[in-house]
């Protein structure tokens, strides 16, 4: 991979370390008293911290993940170049597109 | 009566097959002169190659008991206590015939990692002095001594994966390069090294640096391009 991929999942990781580690301690914390959508939602709705949090997340993730999946296609396939950078952009925004939509599920005011 | 050695050679290309040999085992003797033993008397359409017999010029190169080897300095009793040898071409590049590979992708991507000298000045300018105990001639003496013998490209697992990949000998002469303060295109050889094919790729396995015969370390080197070329993306110097 050329040196500005390598830098962004890199990158990615040093922050996805960082975030994971913030999430599940919050797993951990959160499901002490029991766990609930309601205790969730109400948490997390209209929350602008927790959106940008997860916001992060997503994007971070989908980086990181395209990037390695990139990696791994060109290494254990067959596939072209063109195949592999294909697939990588779109589970790349495949992994934006769901993920934001979570976030925005949740820290949506008016979602259900 | 003298004891034999159990010869299994690689013949052919891809398709072929494995040929038996009994070759008499001597105490002094190594893979190479088992190899040319074979050629001289039993079999003459056996195809080797090698130039120097003394570890210098890197022609003689095969997987010996499946691992790359440099043959001529191989002794027949480090490796084959049994006395069972297994001989087969180099990994990683294409075999012409029997031992022989063709080398002209490993080269050529000796030329593509820009691993050649760019001279900077001209021999009419005055010679630029180099201390041996500056830190950039100590990185370049550590990966200086190569004798091209592809023993770390054909035990490469990126390269196996992927055959783009510039590879650790390739790699390391660029690093090597670089660490050479008269060299004058520093930039371009960080762009030939950190392209889609470059250092980017190693996952630091450590098989070259573990089959080197000469002990260079191109996992090292090619750590220190790594660096070197995120540096020169940071600094937006490419």
């Amino acid at each position: 991979m050329n040196m500005r991929l390598y830098f962004l999942q890199r990158a990615s990781a040093a922050i996805l370390a960082l975030l994971v580690l913030i999430h599940l301690a919050v797993i951990i914390y959160a499901v002490q008293g029991g766990l609930s959508a309601e205790e969730i939602l109400g948490r997390t709705r209209g929350n602008l911290g927790w959106g940008l949090f997860y916001g992060l997340f997503v994007v971070t993730v989908a980086i990181h993940g395209s990037i390695g999946l990139r990696g791994i296609l060109a290494e254990w396939t067959r596939l072209g170049r063109r195949t592999v950078n294909g697939a990588a952009w779109a589970t790349a925004a495949l992994l934006l597109v769901w993920g934001l939509r979570a976030v925005l599920a949740v820290v949506g005011e008016g979602a259900a | 009566m003298t004891r034999e050695l159990d010869v299994k050679i690689k013949r052919g290309g891809d398709d072929g097959g494995y040929e038996n040999f009994r070759v008499p085992q001597r105490e002094n003797q190594t893979v190479l002169d088992v190899v040319t033993w074979i050629q001289r008397e039993a079999d003459p359409t056996l195809t080797y190659r090698f130039a120097c017999r003394v570890g210098v010029c890197g022609s003689c190169a095969m997987t010996v008991n499946g691992r790359p080897r440099w043959t001529c300095r191989t002794h027949v009793s480090k490796v084959a206590g049994d006395g069972r040898l297994v001989i087969e071409p180099l990994e990683n590049m294409p075999v012409i015939k029997d031992l022989a590979t063709d080398m002209t992708g490993f080269f050529e991507k000796w030329q593509a990692a820009r691993g050649r000298f760019e001279a900077a000045i001209s021999r009419d300018d005055p010679l630029v002095p180099i201390l041996p105990d500056s830190p950039e001639r100590r990185a370049a003496d550590a990966a200086i001594e190569c004798i091209n013998c592809a023993v770390c490209y054909s035990a490469c697992d990126v390269v196996s994966w992927d055959q783009d990949y510039l590879g650790p000998a390739a790699l390391n002469r660029a690093w090597a390069a670089l660490n050479d303060v008269r060299d004058g295109d520093r930039a371009g050889l960080l762009r030939a090294v950190s392209g889609d094919a470059g250092c980017g790729n190693c996952h630091s396995h450590q098989s070259c640096a573990e089959h080197c015969p000469v002990e260079i370390n191109p996992t090292r080197s090619i750590a220190g391009l790594k660096r070197a070329s995120l540096v020169a993306l940071l600094k937006g110097e490419r």
